[in-house]
């Protein structure tokens, strides 16, 4: 095999460039640095900071074993005499090996040597950290900032978006449901017991999508909110007085009394009817736009979309197949969790955070 | 059949002690005669203890002796064994390849194991009471020996279990292995990362500290606004829910986190929610088998041989 040079593109220079200068500008930024190790170090926390090495190298080594047999299912795509013969694994079988091994010694001392050494990681683990124990439990002192467990602070981050019914009990309810039903809406047969990302992009693509929004706004929760929930940035001193003033508004007055607004007369929209009517309107449209939008991604070939000649929606052959093989219900069914989840929680974000929008739909039973 | 064991050792026939034979020679020479008898009978049976399999005491537990390299023990040693029969005999040969599952599974179950062991060692010092139960902690921590590693143990471990169950989720993900026939499986799987993080969070309060105090405050303050069952949800009022009646008094015993809360949740995480766990996981299991075992590696199929799909 020819060595692999290491050679610096341009293109490359300039990314770790900028990477250098984005880490320097983050150092610099840090005007707490015992803020930051207070909060990284907790021993609660610690497990997060775990997480963000362990999440990567998994994934790395998922993605590593999906490349190598792409890599096989793309040789064998393109020549199909070669597919008749050829092995299909990328460590195949060779003759002489045994197909079967004996559970006892060769799986069970795997797991004999996974025990002993998780074993070992606890017990370093727990000699050198200590579970916290704060004061005893007093309900006349309120705890600021009070948080969940980290694992519980995507939830409690997630109140910040939405009221509390939906964040605590129907976003929870749609994300089980949304994951149980998960195996039933994925029509594609293939990549049934191998890695790969050629196969199943779309799938991969929107569990990842969800995982990382469910990892970040624990990221956020954990070390981003301070007293009173408001935001400070990492390595910023938690200022136990600050007070945010709540400067967010509803949609329907931030158009009724903007310049469009005023010149188009639109006042009606602040009415009690105009608001129910308009946010109802609003959500209808979001449902009916995000559907186009995943759509698009489930179809779409992404290597020929081009802006000249503008080409936005090449379709991808694979996919459309899939997308024939997948009944109505099916369809349906996905689209609605991946709209109201996967969608609704950043667009929910963005809206709240970048444009101070606090509800869409006000009616006098819920708002969302 | 009992092949390859080694014989019985032969004891060396013992002169037979008559009485003419003895008359001649003195008492002492009697005594160190049947001292040296018996040491080479103890010799002997020694040698015979060297190879523990082959002993009554292990035999009878183990049914089979395990080192031997012939087939039928090595399946027996899995088959006859109460903890491993989940385990087939044999698999697949790259169905052990650690890359494959990452061990993610096992590793869960390895720490669900851990923390029950711990959890019933820390039993044994707390008292689910509002007087007790942050003195025992400090208790644990200062006088228990051992208690602090102890202590520090179950939480650590709870906190693994919570990343394992995601990586092992993430991985099933990735080698698509919840497709058919292995859907319902998935969803055996989801219930228990509820069940797992509802393990985490009922423990949390236990310290009866202010950390975890305030934690199951904002977490039970939720299901105030149930739709319909919480006194501050959506159609809630409307049903006639007040404080006293909705789903969160029903959570925590009571309108406020107190003694009542403190013994539900003790109730939930050392017996209500581990029982449940233990019967899902036992499903989770046998499905692993009865769906064919571990999904892969299996060969790859190409997008050409992807099979019509069959009109009703
Ligand atoms: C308490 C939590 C859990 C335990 C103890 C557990 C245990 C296991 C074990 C030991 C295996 C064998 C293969 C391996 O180690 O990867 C397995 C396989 C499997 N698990 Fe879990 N699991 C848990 C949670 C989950 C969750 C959260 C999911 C998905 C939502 C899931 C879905 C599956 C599926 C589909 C398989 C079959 C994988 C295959 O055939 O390749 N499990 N589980």
């Amino acid at each position: 095999m020819a060595k692999r040079r290491f050679n610096l593109s341009k293109g490359k220079l300039i990314a770790l460039g900028v990477l250098v200068a984005l880490v320097v500008l983050a150092v610099l930024a840090v005007e707490d640095w015992h803020q930051l190790w207070k909060i990284s170090s907790a021993p609660d926390n610690v497990p997060i900071v775990a997480m963000l090495f362990l999440v990567p190298i998994f994934t790395w080594m998922g993605i590593k074993q999906s490349l190598a047999n792409d890599r096989l299912i793309k040789e064998l795509e393109q020549d199909p005499k070669l597919a008749k013969t050829h092995h299909r694994k990328v460590e195949p079988w060779r003759p002489g090996w045994a197909r079967e091994l004996h559970v006892w010694p060769y799986l069970v001392r795997i797991e004999f040597l996974v025990a002993v050494i998780v074993t070992v990681v606890l017990f370093v683990w727990s000699i050198t950290l200590n579970a916290p124990l704060e004061e005893p439990a007093n309900p006349n002192l309120t705890m600021n900032p009070s948080k969940a467990p980290w694992y519980f602070l995507g939830l409690q981050e997630m109140l910040v978006y939405f009221d509390p019914w939906i964040a605590g009990v129907v976003m929870p309810s749609l994300i089980m449901v949304g994951l149980m039903v998960f195996p039933y809406v994925d029509s594609n047969p293939l990549g049934n017991g191998y890695y790969t990302l050629r196969q199943r992009r779309f799938a991969i693509g929107m569990f990842s999508v969800g995982f990382l929004q469910w990892l970040l706004l624990i990221v956020i929760g954990t070390f981003i909110r301070g007293p009173g929930w408001i935001w400070f940035w990492p390595g910023q001193t938690w200022d136990h007085n600050a007070v945010v003033f709540d400067k967010n508004i509803d949609l329907h007055d931030l158009i009724a009394t903007s310049w469009i607004g005023k010149t188009l007369q639109l006042g009606f929209l602040q009415s009690n009817w105009g608001k129910w009517i308009f946010g109802g309107l609003v959500v209808g449209g979001f449902y009916v736009v995000g559907a186009l939008f995943f759509h698009w991604l489930m179809t779409v070939d992404f290597k020929r979309i081009s802006l000249r000649p503008l080409h936005l929606f090449p379709r991808d052959p694979f996919e459309r197949k899939l997308l024939e093989r997948t009944s109505i219900l099916q369809y349906v069914t996905f689209q609605f969790f991946a709209i109201s989840v996967l969608l609704a929680m950043p667009v929910k974000l963005i809206l709240r955070l970048a444009l101070t929008i606090k509800y869409v739909w006000v009616t006098p039973w819920f708002n969302i | 059949m009992e092949p390859e064991r080694p014989d019985q050792p032969e004891y060396k026939e013992t002169k037979q002690l008559t009485g003419d034979e003895t008359a001649g020679s003195s008492l002492v020479e009697k005594v160190r005669e049947s001292g040296m008898a018996l040491k080479e009978r103890a010799v002997g049976e020694v040698k015979s203890y060297k190879d523990p399999q082959d002993t009554q005491l292990w035999k009878s537990i183990f049914r089979v002796s395990h080192d031997r390299s012939d087939p039928r023990n090595r399946s027996l040693a899995i088959l006859s064994n109460v903890f491993l029969h989940l385990h087939p005999a044999k698999i697949n040969r790259d169905a052990v390849r650690y890359p494959f599952t990452w061990g993610m599974g096992g590793i869960t179950f390895y720490l669900f194991i851990v923390l029950t062991f711990t959890g019933v060692l820390l039993m044994f010092y707390y008292h689910p009471t509002k007087a007790d139960a942050f003195k025992d902690i400090l208790y644990l921590e200062h006088d228990v020996p051992f208690g602090k590693l102890l202590r520090n143990m179950h939480r650590w471990a709870a906190h693994l279990m919570v990343i394992t169950t995601w990586l092992h989720m993430f991985r099933v993900v990735l080698t698509g292995s919840y497709k058919r026939p292995r859907e319902f499986n998935w969803g055996v799987g989801v219930v228990l990362l509820v069940l797992t993080l509802l393990l985490s969070f009922t423990g949390y309060l236990l310290p009866d500290d202010q950390l975890g105090f305030w934690a199951v405050t904002v977490g039970t303050n939720m299901a105030r606004a149930t739709p319909m069952l919480g006194s501050e949800g959506p159609f809630g009022v409307q049903l006639g829910m007040t404080p006293f009646n909705d789903v969160r008094f029903g959570l925590l015993g009571g309108s406020i986190v107190d003694s009542n809360a403190l013994l539900r949740s003790y109730i939930w995480h050392c017996i209500g929610i581990p029982l449940v766990a233990s019967i899902f996981m036992a499903v989770h299991f046998w499905r692993i088998r009865k769906d064919g075992g571990i999904s892969g590696p299996a060969p790859v199929v190409l997008e050409s041989e992807m099979k019509a799909v069959k009109k009703k």
